[in-house]
């Protein structure tokens, strides 16, 4: 009955096809992945099945796959944590948990779009897989500085058009006319949008 | 929402309760006998898709199992003269836990004396269309569905597992290991078929391949023997499930050992067979057809929602 036990050196759980929860994280073809939805059919007074779709951690593909009921996955040493950005040397970027001081260094791939809104001291969620950072998550806002724009035009309000911005991290954003260098802006990294003036602190 | 609270809402509630009103009313003016027979029995069956619960017995007493369908005490009272009945009960299937699945559920299961499956499919159509004020209804055979649909036909020898296999592959992707024949078909039925009739309104699939016979009896079409089995969809949902019953006790007790042979084949504990079920065939089963029918599907149809949580006063999670 345990068709899809794939042996491993870690010693994580099996889950069976009825613990498959959202969110769940399993190996499968060697590669930890999450449980995005598990369907349970069952033709007529046929066999029964689970139709599950799993996101790949790895390639971030969206995979389904069908099991029979009562096929067990083994679980993936997979966990989410918060993590400090510390510093980056062109292969790692370096990143730390205050509260440890464990540092942790992701790769290109796993830093992936992210490294556009890296910035010291900020906080990320890094997706440790095997204890090695799979995923890097930016906030939803970040607070970055511009480093270069075109001079703002006096008496422009905030509505009309827009110009590009460097921010200090390297990305390129969009930003009302009358925003100038040097001032700090609320970006959204969802969709790299300007959000606002920051906030005084 | 907190655990304590119901998963069906008020609404659902009350039409729950007027649905069971209607089924009632519909029997009892045809002059159906409404019986109820016990939940947990000593014996059970051994189909190879359906996990019954096993309550061990205490000292003594022997172990019992919940029902998974009243089917056999039903034929039991068939066999003693009852007539015409139908029960509205509890069922319970071990692990059937999902959308459109609960391992506690309510059926609606009736027999007909002297009928046949195909005056059982009319019934049921007249039923469901008093039910949900539909109309129009199709019959496909189990053979000319999936060669109008896959373009393969199931009951020909010529239909390797391996071709079944490739084109379940070919359609859904990555299979599990070591399907054989008919969890292929099912396959190719639950992810390719039941999509496709979706949006053919009420369509019974009949003349299931031998090996899907259950407890219905074979019959001749055309150049190969078929099972006398229909399964009611709707909406692509599978409602009912009927036989022409299989009444023949010899037959029978070979359907119910090769069941046991299949759950022997998957690693399945097998089941006893039920030696009442055999010594009411044996003093004689009337000739009837049979149905079944999830009321709690049937009630999610009703009420046009996506889940049988929403129809239960407490779905499988909160009970």
């Amino acid at each position: 009955m345990i068709a899809f036990l794939l042996s491993g050196s870690s010693t994580m759980p099996n889950f069976s096809t009825n613990e498959f929860k959202p969110g769940l994280k399993v190996m499968l073809d060697g590669d930890p992945c999450s449980i995005l939805e598990n369907e349970f059919v069952k033709p007529g007074k046929g066999q029964a099945f689970n139709r599950v779709k799993l996101r790949n951690l790895k390639s971030g593909r969206v995979w389904e796959r069908t099991f029979k009921s009562g096929d067990t996955l083994e679980g993936a040493d997979v966990m989410d944590v918060d993590l400090e950005y510390s510093y980056t040397d062109g292969e790692f970027w370096h990143f730390m948990d205050p509260s440890t001081y464990e540092q942790f260094g992701a790769d290109r791939d796993a830093v992936g779009e992210a490294e556009k809104w890296l910035k010291e001291q900020e906080r990320y969620e890094i997706t440790l897989y095997n204890g090695t950072p799979l995923a890097v998550i930016p906030p939803n806002f970040i607070e970055l500085e511009i480093t270069e724009t075109d001079p703002g035009l006096k008496g422009d309000t905030a509505q009309g058009g827009s110009k590009p911005a460097t921010l200090s991290t390297g990305a390129v954003v969009r930003v009302p006319l009358f925003i100038t260098e040097g001032e700090v802006i609320r970006v959204d990294t969802r969709t790299g949008e300007y959000v606002s003036r920051a906030s005084k602190s | 929402m907190s655990e304590w609270f119901p998963s069906a809402s008020p609404e659902s509630l009350a039409a729950r309760a007027e649905l069971l009103r209607v089924l009632r009313r519909f029997f009892v003016d045809r002059g159906v006998l409404e019986v109820d027979t016990p939940l947990l029995s000593q014996g059970t069956i051994p189909d190879a898709g359906i996990d019954a619960f096993r309550l061990p017995g205490e000292a003594d007493e022997p172990d019992r199992y919940l029902q998974t369908s009243p089917e056999s005490a039903m034929k039991r009272l068939l066999a003693a003269g009852a007539g015409d009945i139908f029960q509205i009960c509890k069922a319970f299937r071990q692990g059937e836990a999902g959308r459109h699945h609960n391992p506690e559920f309510t059926l609606l299961e009736w027999y007909r004396v002297g009928s046949d499956h195909a005056a059982l499919m009319r019934e049921v159509a007249e039923l469901l269309g008093i039910v949900l004020k539909s109309d129009g209804w199709q019959i496909w055979p189990y053979r000319a569905l999936f060669i109008e649909l896959l373009g393969v036909d199931p009951l020909d020898e010529q239909t390797s597992l391996t071709g079944l296999t490739d084109l379940a592959q070919s359609r859904i992707g990555v299979l599990p290991e070591s399907l054989d024949r008919d969890a292929v078909l099912d396959l190719l039925m639950s992810h390719c078929i039941e999509p496709e009739i979706s949006d053919w309104g009420m369509v019974f699939v009949t003349d299931f391949p031998l090996s899907q016979a259950a407890m219905a009896r074979c019959i001749p079409m055309g150049d190969v023997d078929v099972a006398a089995r229909f399964e009611c969809y709707l909406n692509g949902k599978e409602l009912a499930n009927g036989y022409w019953e299989q009444i023949d006790p010899d037959a029978l007790a070979a359907q119910l050992h090769a069941e046991n042979t299949r759950r022997q084949q998957r690693g399945l504990p097998l089941r006893p067979i039920d030696g009442r079920l055999l010594a009411a065939h044996r003093h004689g089963l009337p000739e009837c057809a049979g149905v079944a029918l999830g009321v709690d599907r049937l009630l999610a149809l009703k009420l046009g929602v996506e889940g049988v949580a929403e129809t239960i006063s407490f779905g499988w999670d909160r009970a």
